[in-house]
């Protein structure tokens, strides 16, 4: 009996064993999980131990087309902290030496700790206390430093400007939003872009590419040093330079001559389509937009109602009044409706309408040469008559103005001009369509005559004005206009180094240049004449229905192998002849000689005191001067 | 014997070596250093282990049981809290965990109270000797809040199951296990009117009791009765189910009802006391159950608590109480087949892995030496307490049998919990793996333990 039970106890020990088998190889089979055929943990593991930290390039930086330095980068300073690291430190001494307040301290380090405002947020993680120290502040807090534990300083980079001008060229860079991240997954939350100007459109170029290094972290957010000593980093690629075709001593002058003053300047270079200078005014120091201030200041120029931050040169559409002249000849004459000799009756006004619109002293009749000289409102308008009333070239009155409008579009108008610049208006030119809709399908050239000389319902910008001009000056093709000369290690796109022929004969141009050398030497814009050079030009007065009149000059320099295209246009300026045609004599005379010849002086001394503003903001705009 | 000793020794010196090395990378001087001192002490330790009277620990064990339990009690009111459990005697620079030894000295004992000639496993009264050996220690170090060291206690009913302990002892344990599992993780799952757990739990039960009727009395008849009853009632209360709501749990539990009534009257019938025992089980099983709630709720620390409904996978609490387990699966997850090599681990070199030198050490192989040296490392180990086993079998003398049961069995008992804990199958229990976690007690425990029962075993071949 005895020996029995030990034996069957003996036995028991299989049963213990076979526990402790069955064991061990529930174990394996759940390593075999766990290790072998589940991948999950492996990415966890890489996202909870590989801190990945993004290195910045530096941009851009930004050159005139003379070479000197527009923008570059300055050392800003972010004061970080990691909130499990302080200790009680002295918060008054902080506060003053940061220059904030006790409460502003306090509430800072609430948002901090906030999750809804921070979901990121950890006490081991470096926080964001304070953007953008200034030097000053920054040198006073080094030296304090030591004495607030969990505070420390890191380095980052920000816009730097030379020259307080071309803040609309050059623009400025700004925080990305969440559209920016959710359209372009090279954004971080924080990261900042080109906001306006070069630094937008050229945004890819001047922005370099991040680098990484891939830095091991612990369970509490804290490094320990590279990962297999940086073996996986990835370096920076700074960003590539810009020469930007702006001649900046033009630009300052230009804006110099614009002050107190609503309006734009651009200047071409006919021969390569680069933009000399691009001025629009009211302007401001792009400085004003960097830094700590950018918000509070960008917030007090977008309340300002001379609206600075508008770009008047490539946003603002105006009707062009009588620099819309020449290209009405060039296609009348493309056309077959007039010939040079066509001589056409004035009577102080159009006589098919009763003498409207009216018409200023002068010969009559006469032929296209002096029609352009002395701006005759009725030969233009007679043209447009017997372009599209005649039913011997096209059929339908409609049909006449198509072909009109495709010319003016194959000259720049109607359509953006695809400057490398954000925010371009397309200006308007109507077709039939248009006049149909609002004629009932019943009109004539009497019915939209206003056109045949720049008003009604057609606008342009000024830079389609200086493209037109530099268009008659380059006597039948342009380049469209770019304001980047050159691209470190990338060739300009092809848009700006093809030619664009328009619809017209070279040998229409002939006639239309000879016109505006006519103006400027006998006729409307005389007050543009330099003594050693040939300038061509075209007065306008753009009708504005708010208030007097809209100043226009278009021009090109000298007659024969033009080096240079201009449209100035001053708001609330009156005639052609009063602002606009002596401020683009001063900016020719600049670009030709690189000063202001004495005789001008008197002119350029005019010009700057001159005050150009609605009565009731002027004194606004001189507190905003002050701000400068 | 030999073997056993270079698979300890070596156990010792690649585990301790492996701490060094990978401690090292971070301070030079703190774990790994004293790691050494501790194995150093160890060898010291073997060697006077084995020079003295191997009768010297058959005679001394009531002693050294005494002598540790007084320790175990003191300590309960000397230490100071570290990590939430006063279980750490502090001498000067050093930390000792007297439940460490506690184990070898109950091993001894029981061992001892178990060999002595009139014992009798059967005989009510030795039993509770045993039993009240056992749990005494283990209540002093439940007292000091350090719940896996207690636990291992258990450890000691295999030893009581191998020599003559009724297995039913063990199946209801893992009967219990089982309700307690299928009842929490389903407690709040509702099918229709009925509670999924209690169901489950339920018919478990009635299906056991059958079964059990079926192997105790080799009687078919009743079996069928049964059998035919629990379908018939099953049958027309699912078909009832589609015209009204029908909680199944409730028809169970009538039907368990009645079958201990027929149980009952059959025992009365027949005069066998053991158809009483199958209702008794019936009737604290659905005690058990219906007390879990209380039990869990009411007896269970909330980290404990939390533990134990992460490893179900009732909560997810990857920052808090699932914060160890879900770390300790990624960095072994991490590893894959062959691992990410020697000291390269990212996970566990980065401390996101708690405890990883002592209690989560196992990471470390998982990461590092992948699944191979992962499932070498328990290969290793259950080829060892087989090894145990055998020798055990193989001793001459009762008191060297049952030590060397006792040593077998705590270190499976380690193995099975930690292993378990590391992989995410049982909850978070802290307790050493043998002589691979970092920790001075622990290691000289074991030693201990080991090598008592290798000179139990010298003795054994001199003779």
């Amino acid at each position: 009996m005895k020996t029995n039970l030990n034996y069957t106890l003996e036995t028991r020990r299989y049963i213990i064993s076979g526990v402790v088998i069955l064991s061990v190889a529930i174990f394996i089979i759940r390593l075999f999980f766990l290790q072998v055929i589940d991948n999950e943990y492996k990415t966890w593991a890489d996202s909870n131990a590989f801190l990945k930290k993004t290195m910045y390039p530096s941009r851009g930086m930004i050159y005139d087309r003379k070479g000197k330095l527009l923008v570059y980068n300055q050392p800003a300073y972010d004061v970080m902290l990691i909130m499990r690291e302080i200790q009680p430190f002295d918060t008054l001494d902080f506060c003053t030496t940061v220059g904030i307040t006790q409460a502003q301290f306090n509430k800072r380090i609430a948002d901090i700790k906030d999750r809804r405002l921070n979901p990121g947020y950890s006490s081991y993680v470096p926080q964001v206390f304070m953007n953008q120290l200034s030097a000053q502040d920054y040198g006073v807090l080094q030296e304090k430093l030591y004495k607030f534990p969990g505070f420390y300083i890191q380095n980052r980079t920000i816009r730097e400007y030379e020259y307080p001008h071309a803040a609309h060229v050059l623009g400025n860079i700004g925080e990305v939003n969440r559209q920016d991240i959710e359209r372009d997954n090279y954004y971080v939350q924080g990261d900042y872009s080109g906001r306006s100007g070069v630094e937008r459109s050229y945004e890819s170029v001047l922005r370099g590419e991040k680098g990484v290094e891939i830095l091991l972290r612990d369970a509490h957010g804290r490094t320990q040093g590279k990962y297999e000593n940086g073996k996986h980093d990835v370096n920076p690629v700074s960003g590539k330079n810009l020469t930007l075709s702006v001649d900046m001593d033009l630009q300052a002058y230009g804006e110099q001559l614009m002050q107190n003053k609503i309006g734009a300047i651009v200047m071409i270079e006919p021969a390569t389509g680069e933009i000399l200078c691009m001025v629009s005014a009211p302007t401001f120091n792009p400085g004003m937009l960097v830094g700590r201030q950018r918000g509070r200041n960008h917030a007090l120029l977008e309340k300002d109602p001379l609206t600075p931050l508008f770009d008047r040169s490539l946003m603002g559409v105006y009707p062009p009044g009588s620099t819309f002249k020449p290209a009405m000849g060039l296609i009348y004459l493309q056309e077959g409706v007039i010939t040079p000799d066509t001589h056409y009756s004035c009577a102080y006004g159009y006589p098919v309408l009763g003498g409207k619109p009216a018409c200023h002293g002068h010969a009559s009749p006469l032929s296209l040469i002096p029609a352009i000289s002395t701006s005759c409102n009725s030969y233009f308008c007679w043209g447009l008559r017997d372009m599209i009333d005649s039913r011997r070239r096209y059929t339908t009155v409609q049909e006449g103005l198509d072909v009109w409008k495709n010319h003016l579009v194959s000259m720049g108008y109607g359509y953006r001009l695809g400057v490398d610049l954000p925010g371009e208006k397309a200006g308007y030119i109507p077709n039939s369509k248009t006049y149909d809709k609002i004629y009932n399908g019943r009109w004539s050239s009497s019915t939209i005559i206003s056109v045949a000389i720049g008003q009604g319902e057609v606008l342009a910008t000024p830079l389609q004005i200086c493209n037109m001009s530099a268009e008659i000056a380059n006597r039948g093709y342009f380049y469209p206009p770019h304001i980047v000369h050159r691209i470190q290690d990338y060739a300009l796109d092809t848009l700006y180094t093809n030619r664009r022929y328009t619809s017209i004969d070279r040998s229409c141009y002939e006639y239309i240049a000879e016109g505006m050398r006519g103006a400027v030497t006998s006729g409307t814009c005389r007050g543009a004449a330099l003594a050693d050079v040939a300038v061509c030009g075209k007065t306008g007065t753009a009708q504005n229905p708010h208030g007097k009149d809209h100043s226009i000059f278009m021009g090109f320099a000298p007659y024969e192998n033009p080096e240079v295209a201009i449209a100035v246009l001053v708001e609330n300026a009156g005639f052609g002849a009063t602002y606009a045609v002596p401020i683009a004599k001063l900016m020719l005379q600049k670009f030709f000689s690189g000063e202001i010849s004495p005789d001008n002086k008197y002119t350029e001394e005019r010009i700057m005191q001159a005050v150009l503003l609605p009565r009731n903001v002027v004194i606004q705009e001189n507190k905003h001067v002050a701000n400068r | 014997m030999y073997l056993v000793m270079v698979v300890g020794g070596w156990f010792s010196i690649c585990g301790a070596s492996y701490e060094y090395e990978t401690v090292r990378w971070f301070s030079p001087s703190g774990r790994p250093g004293s790691q050494l001192i501790w194995i150093g002490l160890s060898f010291v330790l073997i060697f006077v282990v084995m020079m003295l009277d191997s009768n010297f620990y058959s005679v001394f064990a009531n002693l050294f049981y005494i002598l540790s339990v007084l320790l175990l009690i003191a300590t309960i009111f000397l230490a100071p809290e570290i990590k939430g459990s006063h279980s750490w005697l502090v001498l000067g620079p050093v930390r000792l965990q007297p439940a460490e030894f506690a184990k070898f000295a109950t091993a001894l004992a029981v061992a001892k109270v178990m060999s002595a000639h009139a014992f009798r496993l059967a005989k009510v009264s030795n039993l509770f000797i045993v039993l009240a050996l056992i749990l005494l220690p283990m209540l002093c170090i439940l007292l000091q809040r350090e719940m896996g060291s207690a636990l291992v206690f258990l450890a000691f009913l295999f030893v009581l199951y191998r020599e003559g302990m009724t297995g039913y002892i063990l199946l209801a344990g893992l009967c219990a296990v089982t309700f307690f599992v299928i009842g929490m993780k389903y407690s709040d799952v509702m099918m229709d009117a009925t509670p999924l757990g209690e169901w489950i739990v339920l018919s478990l039960i009635q299906l056991i009791s059958m079964f059990f009727v079926y192997i105790l009395q080799r009687n078919l008849l009743h079996t069928k009765i049964l059998l035919g009853i629990t379908a018939g009632v099953a049958l027309v209360s699912y078909f009832l189910s589609f015209v009204m709501p029908v909680d199944f749990a409730r028809v169970t539990m009538g039907l368990i009802a009645a079958s201990s009534l027929y149980l009952i009257f059959l025992s009365i019938k027949h005069w066998l006391w053991r158809y009483l025992l199958i209702v008794l089980f019936a009737v604290t099983s659905v005690a058990f159950l219906y007390s879990v709630d209380y039990v869990f709720n009411e007896m269970l620390e909330p980290h404990q608590q939390m533990r134990i409904k992460v490893t179900l996978g009732l909560a997810d609490d990857p920052g808090g109480a699932g914060y160890n387990v879900n770390q300790s699966k990624i960095a072994i997850g991490s590893g894959g087949v062959l691992g990410k090599g020697f000291l390269n681990g990212t996970q566990t070199k980065l401390k996101y892995v708690p405890e990883q030198d002592s209690d989560f050490i196992f990471c470390t192989v998982g990461e590092e030496e992948g699944f191979v040296g992962a499932s070498a490392v328990l290969i290793l180990f259950a080829v060892f307490i087989l090894r145990l086993i055998n020798l055990a079998e193989k001793q001459k003398t009762a008191f060297a049998r049952i030590y060397g049961y006792g040593v077998a069995s705590v270190f499976f008992f380690h193995l099975l919990i930690n292993i378990g804990m590391v992989t995410g199958i049982t909850p978070v229990i802290g307790i050493p793996l043998p002589f691979f976690s970092y920790g001075g007690s622990s290691l000289l425990g074991f030693t201990l333990l080991l090598f008592i029962f290798l000179r139990l075993d010298t003795a054994r071949k001199e003779r």
